[in-house]
């Protein structure tokens, strides 16, 4: 397992955002986490990569338990995370914004943080935009900077906050191949609502519901899965 | 010319100008502009943490007095010559920084800017408190026998205004370096967006104490330059007013900008030096010219040149 919680709780003031996550997450899948809003998605990926503070319970990422790290080495030991509100250097131009992730891993390899950028840049399509500030981008543009910045650091586990969130149609399509053709390179964590990417790129699905895992399964499961389907889609004894 | 060339045209052009400004200038004002060149350093410093690393400090007299002192003391008491002397302040700065770097970085915005006041005001009192030695507001002046160098008298116009201009150029010269260089950049993400910054594995309490350390290092080579160029010394140099001024400075010239610190000194001072000469209400003159400056050149001098003209500066 890459990824594993035990028990991990959040509660704010007595109200409980997630209660008892246990939690596994084999190296090399593609795993969505869905469930209606307030379900405690974006509060158990902020207690995974260190953002938020557990009320109690673990983390173990590859084995060892990295509950008491603060954020910015749970990134060092190989996570990265996109942030649910795009989250760049907005006064910085795109190369540089990605210079900024490929070296905190690459150091001062001047000459591997350059060739890991130009990659980066090529393989998202925005090595035109290279120079722009990245306040200058579209918002689409912005939101694919933001997983390039991920991708620049060979992250072994991926989190994306609701990736898709603000995209066109046709910007959504374009995201799906990107996720597809991360698949075989690392590991990756979506919170996502749009059922259609969850579809169409989760190999696994986890739904929370009320702070608590109400269901785990492939896609085709858990779209069969009458609790889902009641709690989640509200369709249950229609 | 590429946008490095334009860079090193810029520095090396305005350091050239000073070179030559001494012969052409009349006394009066090249006697200013050493001053400038001093306190230039001193926003420099300041520059490092506000207008790069996006922390606004309101006490940074403390680190610039810690250099007036690291060096005044050791010689006025310690009878030490110039050269430890100015070691012994930029380890006074540095020390000082530490210490505070790591108490104050618990906190952050408003109370950020509480908290460094609330420590230049506890340094501003120390030096008052030991007026013994310090001689408290009226401080004590370094005696002219004791500011020579390698044989040069510091005292002397003209080796006062050079031995300003070499520190100035080696500051400006190390920072236009050093903000080029990964760590520079580094700074410059924290000030753009810190969360992102952090979850992108960096160190940012770690990164910014090093800012701390340095905006006070470099604040107390001026402050010990100016002991030892100017030869006062003054409890009035850890005041209140003191930590206002390179903010001032800073923002008037351009934060974040190389050149905009010295720009901002050298208005500044001669906006002053003008009103002083006309009116004697001339903080009424300076305050509406600074009011003016804020609402038209939001990003101070060289910022504005920059965002409109000039995309290149650095």
């Amino acid at each position: 397992m890459i990824l594993s919680t035990r028990g991990l709780t959040k509660t704010y003031a007595g109200v409980a955002a997630n209660t008892d996550v246990d939690f596994d997450l084999p190296a090399g899948q593609t795993r969505a986490i869905i469930g209606p809003n307030g379900a405690g998605k974006s509060t158990f990926v902020g207690m995974v990569c260190g953002r938020i503070p557990a009320s109690r319970g673990s983390v173990i990422f590859d084995g060892t338990d990295i509950t008491t790290l603060p954020a910015h080495e749970r990134i060092r030991v190989g996570m990265a995370y996109t942030f649910q509100i795009t989250s760049v250097f907005p006064g910085l131009p795109v190369r540089e914004n990605i210079n900024l992730a490929a070296r905190r891993r690459l150091g001062r390899n001047k000459r591997a943080v350059q060739s890991k950028t130009d990659e980066v840049l090529q393989r998202l399509n925005i090595t035109d935009r290279a120079d722009q500030l990245a306040s200058d981008l579209s918002y689409g543009h912005q939101r694919i900077l933001e997983i390039g910045m991920g991708l620049a650091q060979d992250p072994r586990l991926f989190i994306l906050d609701e990736p898709t969130q603000g995209l066109a149609e046709s910007e959504v399509e374009d995201f799906n191949q990107l996720i597809k053709s991360m698949d075989a390179e690392t590991t990756i964590l979506l919170i996502e609502h749009n059922m259609n990417v969850v579809m169409a790129v989760a190999e696994y699905i986890t739904v929370l519901d009320q702070g608590m895992v109400l269901a785990n399964g492939t896609p085709s499961e858990i779209r069969a899965n009458a609790t889902v389907q009641e709690a989640y889609l509200g369709t249950g004894h229609a | 010319m590429t946008n490095t060339s334009k860079t090193h045209a810029l520095h090396y052009g305005l350091l050239a100008i000073l070179a030559i400004a001494f012969v052409i200038l009349p006394q009066y004002h090249s006697g200013n502009l050493a001053r400038v060149m001093v306190l230039a350093i001193y926003a420099m410093g300041y520059n490092i943490l506000f207008g790069y690393t996006g922390l606004l400090s309101l006490g940074h007299a403390l680190f610039f007095s810690a250099g007036m002192y690291g060096l005044g003391l050791t010689m006025h008491l310690g009878g030490w010559t110039p050269a430890p002397a100015f070691l012994a302040a930029l380890v006074a700065s540095a020390v000082v920084a530490t210490v505070i770097g790591f108490l104050v970085l618990r906190t952050s915005g408003v109370a950020f800017m509480i908290v460094t006041l609330m420590f230049a005001q506890a340094g501003y009192l120390t030096i008052l408190y030991f007026g013994t030695y310090t001689r408290g507001d009226e401080g004590f002046a370094l005696q002219q026998a004791t500011r020579q160098l390698i044989g040069l008298d510091l005292t002397d116009q003209t080796i006062r205004y050079y031995t300003a201009l070499i520190l100035f150029s080696a500051t400006l010269l190390l920072l236009a370096y050093f903000i080029r260089s990964p760590f520079g950049r580094t700074l410059i993400a924290i000030r753009e967006n810190e969360e992102r910054a952090k979850m992108l594995g960096y160190n940012v309490t770690a990164i910014k104490l090093k800012a701390v350390i340095l905006s006070g290092v470099i604040s107390g080579a001026s402050g010990g330059a100016y002991a030892l160029l100017f030869g006062n010394t003054g409890a009035t140099f850890a005041t209140v007013q003191f930590s206002i001024l390179p903010l001032l400075w800073v923002l008037v010239g351009g934060a974040g900008t190389t050149t905009g610190p010295f720009i901002g000194v050298l208005f500044m001072t001669y906006l002053i030096d003008y009103a002083s000469g006309q009116t004697t209400a001339y903080l009424i003159v300076v305050g509406v010219v600074l009011v003016l400056v804020t609402l038209f050149l939001p990003h101070g001098i060289m910022g504005t040149l920059r965002n409109k003209y000039a995309g290149w500066l650095p």
